[in-house]
């Protein structure tokens, strides 16, 4: 289980170096880069952030996004809660690594302790790989000059899609993919960057509020 | 404080109570089946949004360039399986040749 564990965080620091590079190419200074991973740490709201500042967005609409995005590492916290039985600072600490790949590592096992085990593992790993190539992919990214010529322009949507792509189980989300991209590219020349994005909101209350 | 700076700091606040909510509130407040339909599928819309924006946009202008390509490449290679970085340097790879050769 610690193997899976870090396994699944040295992979997924892989993602943090191309988050890295994204926020060098969205404008994000390494500073900036790297305290995003450090404090929001959650890999979607990241990519959100710089996706949506690099395309000349508002501040609020970037924070908006990402908060919604951030949304379900609450009900992992749900989930955590009973099993981590923490409080005070380290609730703190567990509250930061609540994330996607530490809950489901830990609910993937069989018994109380490898299930504590399996969150801390997973999260601490995530954490200290996550941060060490933002670090290196926005370092590469500012010795590059124009992100095209790397191909970093593409780079950051097929992120993207890594992202959206495991999330497609069954038809209605498949549909819901397309009507968002669809009201997303409808907006984007009537509205100022970024509002396109969180509009998309409403499809997916329209969408789930019946069964 | 620039528009930059206000994204990174407000973002991480917010991101942090998220979590922090989690773990602190009384599950039935959260655990409602109208709720967690419509949570699944927020980041699917916002994830492909920002797909679709960053693909397709230049400025608040529509166009089809280099990054399509790659973009095309990429969904190939999640179609098969790829793992993440082949993916990502499929797209990247494309995108280049596109942009530099032609």
């Amino acid at each position: 289980m610690d193997r899976t564990g870090i396994s699944v965080a040295f992979t997924v620091g892989l993602y943090g170096a191309a988050f890295g590079a994204a926020a060098v190419t969205a404008g994000f200074s390494i500073l900036q880069s790297c305290l995003l991973s450090i404090l929001l740490f959650s890999g979607a709201s990241q990519f959100a952030v710089v996706g949506i500042m690099g395309a000349g967005g508002s501040a609020l609409s970037a924070i908006a996004t990402a908060t919604l995005l951030g949304f379900r590492n609450a009900l992992y916290g749900l989930q955590m809660a009973p099993i981590l039985k923490v409080t005070g600072l380290n609730r703190l600490l567990a509250a930061q690594i609540t994330i996607d790949e530490s809950t489901a590592v830990s609910t993937l096992q069989d018994n109380e302790a490898d299930r504590k085990r399996g969150f801390y593992v997973t999260g601490v790993g995530v954490y200290v790989f996550w941060n060490l190539f933002t670090f290196l992919g926005a370092l590469g990214a500012s010795a590059i000059g124009n992100p095209s010529v790397w191909g970093l322009d593409a780079a950051v949507p097929a992120a993207f899609c890594g992202l959206v792509w495991p999330r497609l189980k069954n038809k209605l989300q498949f549909i819901v993919c397309g009507l968002a991209i669809a009201l997303a590219l409808l907006l984007t020349p009537l509205t100022p960057a970024g509002v396109p994005i969180i509009t998309t909101v409403l499809l997916a209350v329209i969408f789930g509020w019946k069964k | 404080m620039t528009p930059i700076w206000i994204a990174v700091i407000g973002a991480s606040v917010t991101a942090f109570l998220n979590k922090y909510v989690g773990h602190s509130v009384p599950e039935r407040w959260l655990n409602k089946p109208r709720f967690m339909r419509i949570n699944t599928l927020v980041p699917i819309v916002l994830l492909s949004a920002l797909v679709a924006v960053q693909s397709f946009a230049d400025k608040k202008e529509l166009v089809i360039d280099q990054r399509a390509a790659g973009v095309a490449v990429a969904l190939v290679l999640l179609k098969y399986k790829a793992p993440f970085p082949i993916v990502v340097i499929g797209a990247a790879i494309t995108s280049a040749a596109i942009y530099n050769w032609f």
